[in-house]
């Protein structure tokens, strides 16, 4: 049975679409192995048992019918900030602990219509602010390398998920880094694509110039299958690129011949410690084995991005927050006046980070602050921007780490600040909207650990080089094969 | 002392589109509650908006209607507040770039003085729902114990149009209102009825000493829902700035609602407090870039200004300012004149058909004038045929009754029925001669100097010659034959 | 609207000052514990202090960057699509009335 349930994305679609086995069977395998599992990860908020059984039932009589589905019987986590019709949608936070989404997110929605299984709610950091999960205020969710580590965030539960054999794909959303960060955590394959390429509807608003939604997978062909199936324009998000639609998984190449990698200048800068410094120059190695070009490039501002992101991200999330307002739906915490009510129950609703993200934004826009906080961010966005145009007119792709150590244990970056620093490596292509992903590139025992933990190797593509981008990770993936190298602790269990 | 009143007008304007401004659902007045809501304008998580693009159309065409520039480039951007019934406790509405900038209202007085009042800005926003006050039992905010919201409204687009502060009465601020009401209705991109809350105004009122250039201290007046209370409102606030600077006290800088049943306007506030909306360039939404050709296309929809048409109706025209209004006011009656004055070239008998007996046939009926069986150009052929003495008033007043009724072409009528009128002098005299001879009592008494009877002579010849003989004529040949 | 104390400087000045955060926190509508404006006070103004590196970015000549995508011009036809059930809707309200939400007394302006 552990055969079955760690199949990859494209095997189970094969093996669904040729009547191999059902859907409805794996479903139910994958089921029972969330219930086995699920007391020691906690990677759902929700497990949709009924809801995975008809659906399967759905796709097996498709099949039935003689479709072929790019996706059939794929079981999907879906992180809990994207809405899928009739069930709980809580963003990780105790304000919409028991709110029930009435629609489904565009993103969810298609891949539900390519075939994908829904096996339930993933945790997550608060409202996507966090780096670790840790900000969740519904559950713990824990490495399934080490559990006694975070599994990144805030796309932890996916992320957990997914490394866990309790999905083959997991949705994620990355703001700051919240896809590619957990995806280095837990040996996988995270993938935000640019700006605007897969739909927003549905996803609950962090930072919306910034949040983005993507895969998590094992394999970097079933990100580009899950990114097929989710991209494209939506009429629904003004922010949606309406332009033609390069499909991706069957693109992928096996060597890096003509492509220049651009290694970051100003990233080179051995703060992470012999360790990790030596595995990504071993990575930059692999990549020039495999036929690429490395050449120096410069990104003068990127240490601005982490100062321009905690302005821009907060400002925009203090007033998309402000919905969550006890008027509507969510909690409500009951008040003299309608003043003292918002107050009380966005006070009880939110936790901490969240917070204080409302108002260094709020501060950030207030008047007489907005000049020297919220613009002069803008504009630092804009220099940020052009200096990877710039770095792009010598090179490809970029590669870099994807975050600044391995997983770390719980409770470890109690200073907001230090936690905010493990996205340095990957807020600047957030804050340029450019596709960005992680991809396995080795193991490092930390001080202390019980087992090796991964590391994630960033590539960065120019805006809408998406085939190019996961072309390239296929053939370092496939050259390299370090995800294989270590198996979760809970996996060995199952299997026992 | 002497005081001028300095008062700017703040509107808000519902646009009249089939759907909300971000989303799809109906925009109607009305309604069963929060039936007309969905995931976008209930703000529920992960929900985003689009714009309408009819609303940013009527927005544009409203900008060129009141001679407004519109800029190349425009932008939504976030105003952020609390309140329960604005779903995403933020306003998507427009700040430093609206979709138009500047423009200007003309209008007219009762003594048809034209008058004219800049436009700070016009721009583009949603409407919130609609709170109902409960628990104090007069449905006033003040005293209330809970409130009852509806956001059937929430959404639907607005347009905020701001004046600069140029008007210095009440009956000019009407006149401005009366204005831009007729501006925007007749551009269809609004029912501007404010029993309907689809134009709601605030006022801000001040007054100086005449000829002082510094602006007193202003309050701002709300809670007006007629032209008559903007009116009465604005009457009543000015007398007491008043009595209040010639008591040797200082106008409080403050809201102030006009209470209808009492006559005067209530500070809602003791003070004016400043807000702080964090504005900021709407992240869901992208910019607007405005072509010329774009802009082009809509100004070819723009009718002719109401106060050009005012013009042209009492200079051109000679019609009164009573006049004038009436029609302009009725868009479709003024069109309609239009198009008879265009084929008749008389606007005079145009003016006195339509707004005299074609109104009077309107009212019998309930059939507008506009959607009657007598077209512009069957009546523009009845008053070339009264012009050109084919027929006399009288025929005329008759076929547009027949006219009214379906019969069609009064020419056709006219010919068929061979109603022109006989001015032919043998044909007339032959009448005479007959109703003379037939009436010899009348004759003498007219030679023994009764000449009252003169009238009812005439009459007669008028009738056996079924109305046709020309009046006039025929008045000089009994004369003739009387004093023979 | 709800008044608010508005005691802002106009002129923009970096984190060298202290944070106002209650007044922020009333923008935000946070009830905060005198406990959370010590503690978020404190770490607003180490986050500011590290914001403040932007200082030394000259942006004179610079354009801001609201969207990273350039598009223009999103808009959608004036066409009606399906609204929700208002039982729906109102099966969530944290109070409803009949027809109606329902929420405690609103503050006049
Ligand atoms: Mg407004
Ligand atoms: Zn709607």
């Amino acid at each position: 049975m552990s055969d079955s349930i760690e199949r990859n994305a494209a095997e189970i679609a094969r093996g669904v679409n040729s009547g191999a086995f059902s859907a409805a069977e794996l479903t139910r395998s994958m089921l029972a192995h969330i219930d086995r599992t699920e007391p020691q990860v906690g990677a759902y908020l929700s497990v949709l048992h009924e809801r995975a059984a008809a659906t399967a039932a759905r796709v097996d009589e498709r099949i039935k019918q003689g479709e072929r589905l790019p996706l059939a019987g794929v079981p999907l986590a879906v992180k809990d900030n994207m809405c899928l019709e009739g069930t709980r949608t809580t963003c990780g936070s105790k304000i919409l602990e028991h709110w029930t989404s009435p629609y489904t997110a565009t993103a969810v929605q298609r891949l539900l219509d390519a075939g994908c299984i829904p096996v339930g709610k993933a945790n997550m950091d608060e409202f996507a602010m966090g780096s670790s999960c840790e900000n969740s205020a519904l559950g713990v969710t824990r490495n399934p390398y080490d559990l006694e580590r975070v599994p990144g965030g805030s796309s932890g539960g996916s992320a957990s998920a997914v490394a866990a054999f309790e999905a083959a794909i997991g949705m994620g959303s990355d703001t700051g880094g919240s896809i590619r960060e957990p995806a280095a955590f837990c040996n996988l394959v995270g993938f935000k694509p640019t700006y605007g390429r897969v739909s927003r509807y549905g996803l609950i608003a962090f930072a919306s110039s910034l949040d983005q939604i993507g895969p998590l997978t094992r394999t970097v062909e079933d990100a580009a299958l899950a990114y097929d199936a989710m991209g494209g324009h939506d009429p629904m998000d003004a922010t949606s690129i309406d332009r033609p639609f390069e499909t991706t998984a069957d693109g992928l190449r096996t060597d890096l011949r003509g492509v220049r990698v651009g290694i970051v200048r100003e990233f080179a800068t051995k703060e992470l410690g012999p360790e990790i410094d030596a595995l990504y120059a071993k990575a930059y190695r692999d990549l020039e084995a495999l036929g690429a070009e490395l050449v120096e490039v410069a990104l003068p501002t990127a240490e601005y991005g982490l100062a321009t992101y905690y302005l821009i991200a907060p400002a925009e999330c203090s007033s998309n927050l402000a919905r969550f307002d006890g008027v509507r739906y969510g909690l409500r915490v009951e008040g003299a006046n309608v003043h003292e009510m918002y107050e009380r129950t966005r006070a009880a609703g939110f936790g901490p980070e969240v917070k204080r993200r409302i108002l260094i934004g709020t501060y950030a826009l207030s008047s007489g602050y907005y000049d020297a906080y919220y613009v002069r961010a803008q504009k630092a966005r804009t220099l940020i921007a052009q200096d990877f145009a710039k770095a792009f007119a010598s090179c490809d792709l970029i590669a870099a780490p994807a975050a600044s150590s391995p997983a770390f244990t719980f409770n470890a970056k109690s200073d907001p600040y230090s936690m905010y620093l493990m996205d340095y490596y990957t807020i600047p292509m957030s804050l340029a909207g450019l596709p960005a992903l992680s991809v396995p590139c080795g193991w490092v025992t930390p001080p202390g650990g019980a087992s090796p933990m991964p590391m994630g190797l960033q590539l960065t593509a120019p805006l809408f080089a998406e085939r190019a981008l996961l072309s390239a990770a296929h053939a370092y993936e496939r050259a390299t094969g370090h995800a294989a190298a270590q198996r979760p602790v809970i996996a060995m269990e199952a299997t026992q | 002392m002497q005081y001028e009143a300095v008062i700017g007008i703040e509107c808000h304007v519902e646009l009249k589109t089939a759907t909300k401004m971000f989303c799809g659902c109906p925009n109607e007045f009305g309604g069963e509650p929060n039936t007309k809501v969905c995931p976008v304008c209930l703000a529920l998580p992960g929900s985003l908006p689009v714009p309408n693009r009819a609303a940013i159309d009527h927005m544009v065409r409203a900008g060129l209607a009141v001679e407004a520039a519109i800029p190349t480039f425009s932008k939504f951007d976030r105003k952020n507040y609390f309140y329960p019934d604005m779903p995403k406790d933020y306003q998507i509405s427009q700040f430093d770039m609206p979709l138009t900038q500047g423009g200007v209202v003309k209008y007219w007085l009762e003594d048809g003085t034209m008058k004219s009042c800049r436009l700070t800005r016009i721009h583009l926003e949603e409407d919130t729902g609609k709170s109902t006050h409960a628990g104090s039992g007069d449905g006033r905010i003040s005293g209330s114990t809970y409130s009852l919201i509806d956001f059937n409204r929430a959404g639907v687009p607005l347009m905020e149009c701001v004046s600069e502060p140029e008007i210095h009465s009440a009956d000019e601020a009407v006149a401005y209102l009366e204005s831009l009401r007729r501006t925007l209705q007749q551009l269809g991109v609004s029912d501007v009825k404010m029993e309907e809350g689809s134009l709601r105004c605030d006022a801000n009122v001040s007054i100086r000493p005449v000829g002082a250039s510094e602006l007193g201290t202003k309050t701002e007046i709300k809670n007006m829902n007629s032209f008559r209370s903007v009116h009465r409102a604005i009457q009543s606030e000015i007398a007491r700035q008043i009595a209040v600077v010639e008591a040797g006290e200082r106008i409080v800088q403050e809201t102030r609602g006009w209470d209808e049943i009492n006559g005067t306007t209530i500070s809602m506030r003791s003070k004016e407090q400043a807000h702080d909306y964090r504005y900021f360039p709407d992240p869901d939404l992208v910019p607007m870039e405005i072509t010329a050709a774009y802009v082009d296309a809509l100004r070819e929809t723009i009718p002719e200004a109401p106060w050009k048409r005012f013009l042209r109706y009492t200079q051109s025209y000679g019609l009164n300012v009573l006049q004038a209004t009436q029609l302009i006011d009725t868009q479709p009656l003024a069109s309609y004149f239009d198009a008879v004055v265009a084929a008749s070239d008389n606007a005079q008998q145009a003016t006195n058909f339509v707004l005299g007996d074609l109104s009077r046939l309107a009212n019998e009926s309930g059939t507008p004038v506009w959607l009657s069986a007598v077209s512009p150009e069957h009546l523009a052929e009845l008053i070339v045929l009264v012009d050109g003495k084919t027929i006399n008033s009288k025929i005329a007043k008759e076929l547009l009754v027949r006219m009214w009724a379906g019969e069609g072409s009064p020419k056709a009528l006219v010919e068929r029925e061979g109603l022109a009128q006989t001015s032919d002098p043998a044909a007339i005299e032959a009448f005479v001669v007959d109703v003379l001879a037939a009436n010899e009592k009348s004759v003498n008494d007219y030679r023994a100097g009764k000449t009252n009877v003169m009238g009812f002579l005439v009459g007669q010849v008028m009738k056996a010659s079924r109305g046709k003989a020309d009046p006039a004529l025929v008045n000089d040949v009994v004369k003739k034959k009387l004093e023979q | 609207m709800i008044p608010l104390p508005f005691n802002h400087r106009s002129t923009p000045i970096l984190s060298s000052e202290k944070i106002d955060i209650r007044y922020v926190a009333t923008l935000a509508r946070l009830a905060l514990t005198d406990d959370e404006v010590a503690r978020f006070g404190a770490q607003l103004g180490d986050l500011l202090e590290h914001v403040d590196a932007l200082a030394k970015l000259d942006v004179s000549a610079v354009a801001a960057t609201a969207q990273v995508v350039e598009s223009r011009n999103v808009e959608r036809d004036d066409i009606l699509a399906p609204s929700l059930d208002r039982e729906v809707v109102l099966a969530q309200a944290p109070a409803r009335q009949g027809a109606f939400f329902r929420v405690p007394r609103i503050i006049a302006e």
